[in-house]
């Protein structure tokens, strides 16, 4: 058997329900070790992929792979090969921390040690205490712990610090940065575009169904955008923006005419899109779309 | 990895520790039906016909709220909560799941049953049950029916805090209407035409034969028979509409 070095092999999925296609043929790949950002607006068609993915969901349509195996056939090995972060869903309230990852651990074949995973968590102080008595961010924590204890190669976290305050994000980024560093690939969906783009090694932004672009955070915006640099300055009081894919070139362009005119170019500055910009953007442009389309409905029914 | 059976018993034994560390499921799987026995046994303290019947009785009361009702509630939460769906996502096979929550449901049978026994002997006279064969397949029958007949309502309740209105009003009629603390047999006659349809009465039929008359099977074959037809019934209910998510929405 050849070892593939993709975790995850997307192609061409689709899903249906009834009358209604959730995802329209997508294709995406993560190699092994990669931290892969989902970014989507609600009903893009996110959640449909990873619970795919994950084997909660059979797909209508396409070929998946999944370490090596299509997740819809549920084997037992892959299953304790993933480890899946829902969103406090489903957990013991009367049972303790360390209760309900000891159990947890009993699932799987080769689980970490359990007082190690606490403490990745960051839930030693509440380790002996009923999880019905923890706060929401606790809870998130008990969500990673409990998807760390088998010891997964592939980690899914779906929108993992949806509702959680600034210092308990930057703490789950940490863990989050601290899984890559133990190799482990990540498929990571968020609506939050900072946090795609502070630990995503690449972003695919996906819209009813479709994946729109993809390729590293820093990197994209390249198509489907107007420009991927913009060149702004301002002449006369006023701000002057250009866009260009060529900044060399227009800034040669600018500041030679300028030097010939003897001016000055104010406040010129040469900025990249930032995943915002581009996120932003195209979602925008589906929204002027779908604008269009409300006004032919109140066409034809005017 | 350890194997299904392995993972089972770890299951069923943490079932049984978060059943007792949960009072309110505590209470209305256990404490009710033994309430009414001593309710309805000290009310009709004095007549050993009618604590003939409501031993039995309530013997078939505890089989239902065991397993029809705890199974209801259970698995209608358990989906809402997340937690078949939580469990559904790792490496524990779903049948030793499903059979870890069945066992645990089933130990909370049969230690009522041995409550109610243990207290028909010593406190109502009606003695030790005469067949307990027939008490032992009764109880194993009523437990596979009501069981599944309360997995499938789940698949009907729309979510949890409906669950009550869903589960009584299916229970409470059904309990009265059976004859649990009372002879069914002097109901009017549409009331014991819908007793005879439904499953409970059968139940308790049986369970009167083996704990009080000394009947064996055959001489409730159609109370046996009928509790069949609705078990098989009830399973594929249950398993039909078997969802581990709840609906959106």
């Amino acid at each position: 058997m050849v070892v593939s070095d993709l975790a995850i092999d997307v192609r061409g999925l689709r899903k249906s329900y009834g009358a209604v296609e959730a995802v329209r043929g997508i294709d995406f790949a993560v190699a092994r070790g990669e931290v892969f950002g989902l970014l989507g607006p609600n009903g893009a068609g996110k959640t449909s992929t990873v619970e795919i993915l994950e084997g909660y969901r059979q797909r209508s349509g396409g070929d998946v792979t999944v370490l090596g195996k299509d997740p819809a056939r549920r084997e037992r090995d892959l299953r304790a090969r993933m480890g899946i972060v829902l969103q406090s869903s489903g957990i013991y309230r009367h049972l303790s921390v360390r209760e309900t990852l000891t159990h947890w651990a009993r699932i799987y074949p080769a689980p970490r040690e359990v007082e190690e995973v606490i403490a990745l968590a960051g839930l030693e102080s509440k380790a002996a205490e009923r999880t019905r008595r923890l706060s929401g961010g606790q809870l998130r924590r008990l969500d990673f712990a409990l998807a760390l204890i088998g010891d997964p190669e592939l980690i899914f976290l779906d929108e993992p610090t949806t509702g959680f305050d600034p210092a308990a994000r930057r703490a789950a980024w940490e863990t989050v940065r601290a899984l890559r560093g133990l190799g482990k690939t990540i498929l990571l969906t968020t609506h939050y575009l900072d946090e795609a783009e502070a630990l995503a090694d690449r972003v695919a932004i996906i819209k009813d169904g479709r994946i729109l672009v993809e390729g590293r955070p820093d990197e994209l915006g390249g198509e489907g955008t107007t420009g991927r640099y913009r060149v702004s300055y301002v002449e006369r009081g006023e701000t002057v923006a250009r866009e260009t894919d060529d900044p060399t070139a227009l800034l040669n362009e600018l500041t030679s005419a300028a030097l010939a005119r003897g001016e000055r170019l104010e406040r010129l500055r040469v900025t990249q899109p930032s995943l915002e910009d581009v996120y932003l953007e195209l979602t925008a442009d589906e929204q002027v779309g779908d604008a269009d389309a409300d006004r032919d409905q109140a066409v034809v029914g005017g | 990895m350890a194997s299904a059976l392995n993972l089972t018993w770890h299951q069923y034994r943490l079932e049984r520790r978060m059943f007792w560390r949960n009072p309110v499921a505590a209470f209305f799987n256990f404490v009710l039906p033994l309430l009414f026995l001593a309710f309805f046994g000290a009310v009709f303290s004095a007549n050993q016909r009618n604590l003939d019947i409501i031993v039995p009785g309530i013997a078939g009361m505890s089989v239902m709220s065991t397993t029809f009702v705890a199974l209801a509630f259970n698995t209608t939460f358990l989906r809402e909560q997340g937690v078949l769906k939580r469990i559904r996502g790792t490496p524990m096979p779903e049948s030793s799941y499903l059979g870890a929550l069945a066992l645990s449901a089933v130990t909370n049978t049969v230690l009522q049953i041995g409550i109610v026994t243990v207290a028909g002997r010593f406190a109502f006279g009606t003695g030790w049950p005469r067949d307990w064969g027939a008490l032992i397949v009764f109880v194993a029958l009523g437990v596979a029916c009501f069981a599944a007949l309360g997995v499938a309502l789940s698949h009907a309740i729309p979510n949890f805090e409906s669950a009550a209105v869903y589960v009584n009003v299916i229970f409470l009629p059904m309990l009265f209407v059976s004859g649990t603390v009372y002879d069914a047999t002097k109901e009017p006659l549409f009331l014991r035409d819908l007793a005879d349809a439904l499953p409970l009465k059968h139940l308790i039929d049986g369970l009167s034969g083996a704990m009080v008359k000394g009947q064996g099977l055959t001489a409730n074959g159609t109370a046996l028979a009928v509790l069949a037809v609705w078990t098989a019934l009830a399973i594929a209910l249950a398993v039909r509409g078997f969802s581990w998510e709840a609906r959106r929405g």
